[in-house]
């Protein structure tokens, strides 16, 4: 039946030519062309010079890169670290809410999301700042108890010195966990809302306290929600510029500004391209492992 | 390179309006007048956020009968990267004056027909003579002029800061310092502070300031992005690295605020009128670019941006209090040791950018 498997042909291509052309035109036309670029060299003010050359390569490479690649993807850890945290009793909360409770509690959840970035980092520097909301707290918790002691008899607690939040690391991990909270709670949300409940009912009846059920039913079982939740905070968090420019103190330089300064200020497209391209490797480092762990498990009969 | 973004445009005030604006563009349409014209009656305007005055391009399409169409940028590295691949048919942009220099090199600027632009008579005449980035005025018009200093809180300073000491190389304001985080406008004022001329090339000079910057980091509290005014407003710094007009804005709400130029000399700047290659309506442009000039336009918009104006006519019209404000319009003794950053090629650029990334990861 040649003809109904060429019409078959031409329903898939039917199908799939846009999206396969929507790949093409917006995604990797676009990457090759900055690709090429990380091989070339300025050739006056406007024109890049494709020529091959490794050199943007060999610069990236340099100990100063490197060390500012490592601090990257160290405070992407953190963050990614202190949302896994924040966000599995989240997730988990939300999983066990009431069906009328739920929607609202996922609502909470994606709200900010759909606020300005720039809006919800100016919004942050209104709360950390020296004259800003988390200090005027503080202050006048300070006070209360310092009305307090003098109320029992004691010597009153000295001046209020006002903590420093705003500019410094501190404040970057603060800013990118709280926008890239939603990328962990979304996931970890799936995977748990999926998870068949009599395993955890078993795992009560046979004796398992809260904790141990937990950790060795709950964790193993949602692993494929956790690390796609990693993976998903992981890599937008490395490349993330606007907040440590925001937020960050004098050292809070992440590879991203850096990459921003040399298409803007440097306009030395094809480092920047370079360091975009190492950026980008790392990604798909991260995205290779996954797969290899997830095939792992399929291997072994545990396949989700 | 030079991207003195207009800080307050990402102020508490301004920051809604300006994404609002950015989000629809502005576009001010209005019955069209009978003006004949070889070129249809438009004109595509390429401008900082808030930098015009609020009737201005209302006025002109009534004058001239021809549509504005306002579109904004946020940086100069902004509009370059925009123009860089091809003019997407802006007709009158705003660069700042280092920019300029770089554009003319790069050939993405029309040169300016000044018999067209009557009113350049309105400009005061060190502003066409003393432009070393665009000589002759060949090019570019002055629209604002703008210097770099140190904006302080009176109260919070034992005595005058009027030396770059303060900031770059003293502990004297331990944790109440932020300097910008742009690299040719540290470091090259930081070059003023060493004795030197900014437009000094020299690498052990910069090495020299790179060194003292890296010794000066544990007292700065921040790097700012051109939003200097808002740290200092807000209270997190006492003194700031800033530009004049940026500090005037804030002073008119907090009078325990003012700015001085250091004594060594500073970098001054100016923000120019200029059409870039394959402007689709030149024509329209000229005519544009001559009405900015008007004295009651000029004054109209200086009313509403208040940095310092290159328009002697317009300055006329203005109330005393801009006039004699020592902040917009700084000593001359001082002024004369301020100077224009000339573009100093892509290796120092490339230096300048390293030394940057040196300090800010040391």
């Amino acid at each position: 039946m040649a003809t109904r498997t060429q019409e078959r042909r031409l329903a898939f291509l039917a199908t799939a030519l846009p999206p396969i052309a929507w790949v093409v035109v917006f995604f990797l036309a676009p990457l090759a062309i900055v690709w090429a670029y990380s091989f070339g060299q300025n050739a006056g003010l406007t024109e890049v010079d494709i020529n091959g050359t490794f050199a943007n390569y060999t610069r990236a490479l340099e100990p100063l890169y490197l060390g500012i690649f490592a601090k990257s993807i160290f405070v992407a850890g953190i963050t990614t670290l202190l949302c896994l945290i924040i966000g599995f009793p989240v997730a988990l909360s939300i999983v066990f809410a009431s069906e009328r409770w739920r929607p609202w509690m996922l609502m909470l959840i994606m709200l900010p999301f759909w606020t300005n970035l720039l809006i919800r980092t100016y919004a942050l520097i209104a709360v950390l700042r020296t004259e800003g909301y988390a200090n005027f707290t503080l202050e006048w918790l300070w006070n209360q108890g310092s009305w307090l002691m003098t109320l029992v008899g004691l010597q009153p607690l000295g001046e209020f010195t006002p903590l420093q939040l705003l500019y410094n690391n501190f404040a970057v991990v603060v800013g990118l966990v709280y926008v890239h909270l939603p990328f962990m709670v979304l996931p970890l949300f799936a995977a748990l809302d999926r998870l068949d409940k009599s395993l955890i009912e078993a795992s009560l009846d046979l004796g398992a306290g809260h904790l141990r059920t937990l950790l060795f039913i709950v964790v193993p079982l949602a692993l494929p929600g956790i690390i796609s939740g990693i993976i998903i905070t992981f890599v937008p968090a490395l490349g993330a510029y606007l907040t440590p420019d925001l937020l960050g103190g004098p050292d809070s330089q992440m590879i991203a500004n850096v990459i921003e300064r040399q298409f803007k200020r440097a306009n030395d497209w094809p480092f920047g391209a370079a360091l975009s391209f190492l950026l980008m490797y790392a990604t798909f480092a991260a995205i290779a492992l996954r797969a290899y762990f997830s095939r792992g498990k399929a291997a072994d009969g545990h396949g989700i | 390179m030079t991207g003195h973004a207009k800080s307050y445009r990402t102020s508490r005030r301004s920051l809604l309006k300006g994404l609002g604006a950015a989000a629809i563009g502005i576009s001010l349409t209005s019955p069209k007048r009978s003006a004949w014209a070889a070129e249809e009656p438009k004109l595509n305007f390429y401008n900082w956020d808030t930098y015009i005055g609020e009737t201005t391009l209302e006025n002109f399409t009534e004058a001239s009968g021809i549509d504005v169409n306002m579109s904004l940028f946020a940086t100069n590295d902004e509009l370059f990267a925009k123009l860089r691949a091809g003019n997407p048919g802006y007709d009158v942009i705003v660069p700042g004056s280092e920019f300029v220099e770089r554009m003319i090199q790069a050939n993405l600027l029309e040169p300016l027909d000044h018999s067209k632009i009557p009113n350049i008579k309105n400009i005061a005449p060190e502003f066409m003579t003393d432009a070393p980035f665009d000589p002759g005025r060949k090019f570019s018009l002055p629209y604002t002029w703008l210097v770099i200093g140190i904006g302080y809180r009176k109260s919070k300073v034992k005595e005058t800061p009027d030396s770059w000491k303060v900031l770059f190389d003293s502990d004297a304001y331990k944790g109440r310092i932020a300097v910008m985080s742009d690299a040719s406008e540290l470091f090259r004022n930081c070059f003023k502070y060493l004795g030197h001329s900014l437009n000094d090339a020299s690498p052990e000079l910069l090495k020299q300031a790179e060194v003292m910057l890296i010794k000066q980091k544990p007292n700065v509290k921040a790097f700012h992005e051109d939003n200097g005014q808002d740290l200092l407003l807000s209270g997190e710094v006492d003194l700031v690295m800033e530009y004049n007009g940026d500090i005037a804005q804030i002073m008119t709400e907090d009078d325990d605020i003012t700015f001085i130029v250091p004594k060594e000399g500073a970098m001054r700047q100016q923000d120019t009128l200029a059409i870039p290659k394959g402007a689709p309506h030149p024509e329209n442009a000229l005519k544009f670019i001559n009405f900015i000039f008007e004295p009651e336009v000029g004054a109209e918009i200086t009313k509403t941006i208040l940095y310092p104006s290159p328009n002697a006519a317009a300055v006329a019209l203005m109330p005393e209090a801009y006039k004699n404000n020592p902040v917009i319009f700084p000593p001359a003794d001082v002024m004369a040791k301020c100077e224009y950053p000339n573009y100093l090629g892509a290796d120092f650029t490339r230096l300048l950018d390293e030394a940057m990334t040196r300090l800010r990861a040391a």
